[in-house]
């Protein structure tokens, strides 16, 4: 029988990205919040200290930045036909867990969606006419221009790097063209460039596109971010993505808005306790709070009056399926909306090898890197194309890691000492050019509850099925031919194309852009959550997170989760707050 | 929906309500607790009269002296373990002249000898304020002193040869804010607790006031700010930025300074830190002897292991990130003659104090687990003779002793 806590105004679940954000605003209404985290707590000095935190062994190779799947991981298939297998070990992505979730572990390429994205089911069939048989691509219920200013405030949390290309509809020289209406310019100048971005520059100039800076929240400059916390010049070490910052340079939680919300009386945070459940009252139409439970097993029931799912996407689809809240997808059917339109992201790239120059890619950082946006989105015609959306392309030196680091040639055997040659030969003279591709919904690709596998507690796994689907494919093709061109102008001795060909393999890292599942939208017939992240079933219960996204756009995620839950905050803390209920009519 | 925010004043007027003495009630207006709050504020008393992690005033923090461990006392007004029982009169005679009600001494650990600078109001007033907070009943725990200092009576005979009540005079020829800070300094801000040199006894050494002292295995730096002083590069903005955010151009507050910054300096009025500032700035110092040269293969040694381990943060030139990463060159605590801090830092790390200015706590790492003694010793021999900073080479029997000596507090390898 789970003991009953005295009740909290708003309880968090998870405490990543989207629950530091959420506790942050809310406590400013005097909002008493709690957020409940599976992991520890973590801070910069006492888990990832500059002298550690570059440790490649420890935290990439055994997994220790990462959700334990020892207790809990998700089965996988490509299709219906298969049977789901557990993923015992990560592989193409690597969710977070601990006081600051994958926000501790990220690059920090920090991207707004195209205007045109968030209308990818009206605007692409309005110009192309109707998409794919089983594409269930949708709007998102959002605009950019509501989200302009809360992706600016997320900027300035952050400390982007950045060039405006579009200030104020006055387009900037230098900066991404493409981008929708900006009100202000990125609060930090662009990072240094190294010798690859500056090739990747000129070859993109040649072919008459216009490359820009990535955002970026590693720090070019030491910054006190609006709430009043600081972060510290980025040294380029190259240990972003799978590793957390020692230096201050990263903006994560940790950095941006602990050091100010720990200190809020009104906030309180629990680590190590999981979640299980959100309660429902007896109707079915109102969430009580949550049933959670410690590391020595022992069950609490938490009531609170606002239930805000804060975790990552596959989490929150998995905890709104195992609170019975809506229905799950059916692919067999169409039916149900909980677990619908999962989507990913579609990579490929090639590798650029220099004779004469050497890239010193050691010297690297996160989202160390040009673009350019020309391919992405509904930024070109795709009449005739067969596919919609796109992806930017880049070249990014986030990193030289010792062990992880390894380009070779085409035709070098995979062991040997010819192998080990060619690892140290290219090894300083090397980069890559990756096209950053969307992934559109489709309605074999879907997430549900695993009828064999269970987690530590005994309860289902999620399960995973995924393939590429057919737009994804041609539209990868067409982009992996287009990062073709760039590289072969970038005056390497040659290059190596890898394009995404056969079947999604969930074993190679590819990018940790899961999203779908509690799909945002217009209406509930389509859509688990409203356009203000809140359920239609259950008004009292949130869900933020990547998780909402119809579909996934060429860009990164992050920008726009933060923007997104930034989005929802306001409308709690301006409408929801006054009176409490559904923030838009069914 | 509830909110659950609790303002100061709300908490102000219950504690008065709460009073159970009438006669209280009537002296203790609103303007008199005030005027406490803040004059306790100048006086850190929070900083030595709180437990880490436990409720402010209630006592029971272990000071550690050359002699043993002194456990402050509980001085929120409970009557079986705090001030409850005790007088105005008893309070000023304890502020004053260091003697409790009983008629015991009291440990010049509690720094009354300063305190007697502060007239009678102003101490009148601290007693009004602690007794509008809440009372924790706890006890003090018993001091680990060695015989005969545990035996109290035979501190009669230092309050004999050190100690003389003296109410602060002003100098009728300097400016007001001199004075000010004079009285702020020299009085209930007891500075030289810190950063005075103390002789065999634990009373400062007179002629080295306030050029640096030791305690807790921390060695405080020279805050003299005119000609030859430690601070004599920080300009009077420098000192009232530091005092108020914890950070300025040259470094950045850590450890018992920290305290001080978090629960004093803060939350002093400008005017008051700037006073602090004229003050200071006009005390001279004292003409340093040469350093030693060090050693050309430990500079290597320890340029090397500065580039791998320092430099990320430091940067290569020892200019660090102003108010971020503490810049090294010019350092008063690199360069102060004890080298106890630097050898601590680098074995330890340290903390930048979170302010209301600057709430992250930016923080080094600790090196114990990483480096040797003759590694952290070449390091520190040179970050102290390089970019113009003069401080004498450290020796890796100098971090070897500290090392010993701060083993419990250092953690596990990472």
């Amino acid at each position: 029988m789970a003991r009953k806590l005295p009740p909290v105004d708003v309880v968090l679940v998870g405490f990543g990205w989207t629950g530091a954000i959420l506790a942050q605003e809310l406590t400013q209404d005097g909002l008493e919040v709690l957020a409940i985290e599976r992991g520890g707590w973590r801070d910069t000095p006492s888990h990832f200290p500059t002298t550690v935190a570059q440790d490649e062994l420890r935290w990439y190779w055994r997994k220790e930045m990462f959700q334990t799947t020892a207790r809990e991981t998700l089965t996988f298939r490509n299709n219906r036909s298969q049977t789901a297998l557990p993923m015992r070990r990560w592989g193409s992505f690597l969710p977070g867990e601990g006081v600051g979730g994958g926000g501790v572990h990220w690059n920090g390429q920090t991207w707004r969606f195209l205007p045109s994205d968030f209308l990818a089911a009206s605007h692409n069939v309005e110009r192309y006419g109707p998409m794919r048989p089983g594409m269930t691509v949708q709007d998102y219920g959002v605009t950019y221009e509501e989200l302009e200013p809360h992706y600016d405030r997320f900027e300035k949390l952050c400390g982007i790097a950045g060039r405006a290309g579009n200030l104020n509809g006055e387009i900037m020289e230098g900066g991404n063209p493409f981008e929708g209406v900006r009100s202000a310019d990125y609060p930090n100048p662009p990072m240094h460039m190294t010798f690859a971005q500056h090739r990747f520059e000129a070859a993109t100039k040649e072919l008459g596109l216009k490359p820009f800076p990535g955002p970026s929240a590693n720090m070019t400059k030491p910054y006190v971010n609006p709430l009043g916390c600081q972060l510290a010049p980025c040294t380029y070490c190259g240990f972003c993505e799978k590793y957390g910052c020692g230096n201050y340079s990263k903006a994560s939680a940790q950095t941006t808005i602990l050091p100010v919300l720990m200190r809020n009386p009104n906030f309180s945070l629990k680590v190590h306790n999981e979640v299980l459940q959100v309660k429902l009252d007896s109707t079915g139409r109102r969430a009580t709070g949550v049933v959670h439970v410690d590391q020595n097993g022992e069950e609490y029931e938490q009531p609170a009056d606002l239930v805000i799912l804060c975790a990552y996407q596959l989490s929150n689809t998995r905890l709104m399926m195992l609170s019975g809240i809506g229905e799950i997808y059916d692919p067999a059917t169409g039916e149900g909306l909980v677990g619908k339109n999962y989507c990913y992201q579609v990579m490929s790239g090639a590798d650029v090898f220099f004779d004469d120059a050497y890239t010193n890619e050691f010297v690297g950082a996160g989202a160390l890197g040009m673009c350019v946006d020309e391919y992405n989105g509904d930024n070109f015609d795709h009449s005739g194309l067969g596919f919609i959306g796109g992806g930017y392309i880049a070249c990014w030196t986030t990193h030289s890691r010792p062990i992880e680091r390894r380009r070779i040639p085409e035709g070098t055997p995979q062991w040997g000492s010819a192998w080990k040659k060619a690892v140290a030969d290219n090894f300083l003279k090397s980069t890559n050019v990756g096209a950053h591709g969307a992934s559109m919904a489709h309605a074999a690709n879907h997430l549900d509850l695993d009828p064999t596998y269970t987690d530590v507690y005994g309860r289902p796994l999620m399960r995973m099925t995924f393939d590429f689907t057919p737009n994804d494919r041609a539209m990868s093709a067409f982009l992996t031919e287009r990062v073709r061109e760039i590289a072969e102008r970038m005056g390497g001795r040659e290059i190596k194309l890898s394009p995404r060909e056969g079947p999604y393999d969930s074993m190679p890292y590819q990018t940790t852009h899961n999203t779908g599942g509690t799909i945002m939208g217009a209406s509930p017939a389509d859509s688990v959550v409203n356009r203000y992240l809140q359920s239609w079933d259950v008004p009292n219960l949130f869900v933020m997170g990547a998780g909402v996204f119809p579909q996934n756009a060429g860009y990164n995620p992050t920008g726009t989760v933060a923007a997104l839950a930034y989005w929802a905050a306001d409308a709690i803390r301006s409408r929801y707050i006054r009176s409490p209920g559904p923030l838009v009519q069914a | 929906m509830r909110t659950a925010r609790h303002s100061a004043a709300a908490a102000l007027t219950a504690a008065l309500m709460a009073d159970p003495l009438p006669a209280r009630a009537q002296e203790t207006v609103y303007s008199q607790i005030e005027r406490g709050r803040y004059a306790l504020i100048t006086g850190n008393c929070q900083g030595c009269h709180t437990a880490p992690g436990e409720e402010p005033f209630a006592g029971g923090r272990g000071l550690d002296t050359p002699f043993g461990t002194i456990y402050t006392p509980n001085i929120t007004f409970d009557p079986e373990t705090g001030l409850g029982r005790w007088s105005r009169d008893d309070f000023r005679r304890a502020m004053h002249e260091g003697v409790a009600p009983d008629g015991s001494r009291l440990y010049p650990a509690f720094p009354y000898p300063h305190f007697s600078k502060m007239p009678r109001e102003e101490v009148d007033a601290i007693y009004d304020y602690l007794a509008t907070l809440p009372r924790v009943k706890k006890e003090k725990p018993e001091n680990e002193l060695p015989w005969p200092l545990s035996w109290r009576f035979s501190l009669a005979g230092w309050r004999l040869l050190f100690f003389e009540p003296q109410p602060f005079e002003p100098d009728p020829g300097k400016s007001d804010a001199w004075n000010r800070g004079a009285y702020l300094v020299e009085g209930p801000g007891h500075c030289a607790g810190c950063h005075t040199e103390k002789n065999l006894a634990g009373a400062d050494k007179e002629s080295r006031h306030l050029m640096g002292g030791q305690l807790e295995d921390w060695a405080a730096p020279d805050i003299r700010g005119g000609p030859n002083g430690g601070l004599a590069h920080w300009s009077e903005d420098d000192i009232v930025e530091f005092l108020k955010t914890g950070r300025n151009a040259h470094t950045a507050a850590f450890s018992i300074m920290s305290e001080v910054i978090d629960y004093s300096t803060q939350h002093m009025v400008d005017e008051d830190l700037r006073a602090i500032a004229v003050y200071l700035k006009d005390l001279e110092g004292e003409e340093r002897a040469a350093p030693a040269a060090p050693d050309e293969e430990i500079m290597r040694a320890g340029a090397a292991i500065y580039f791998d381990n320092c430099s990320a943060c430091h940067v290569s030139d020892g200019a660090g990130v102003p108010r971020f990463f503490a810049p090294l060159a010019g350092s008063g605590k690199v360069n102060n003659e004890d080298a106890t801090t630097v050898i601590r830092v680098i074995l330890e790390g340290a903390r930048a104090v979170p302010t209301n200015a600057h709430p992250t706590p930016l923080t080094m790492p600790a090196f114990h687990w990483k480096l040797s003694d003759a590694q952290i010793a070449a390091v520190a021999t040179y970050v102290r003779a390089s970019w113009g900073n003069r401080g004498d080479p450290v020796s890796a029997s100098d971090v070897a002793g500290l090392r010993k000596r701060l083993a419990e507090g250092l953690g596990p390898d990472r």
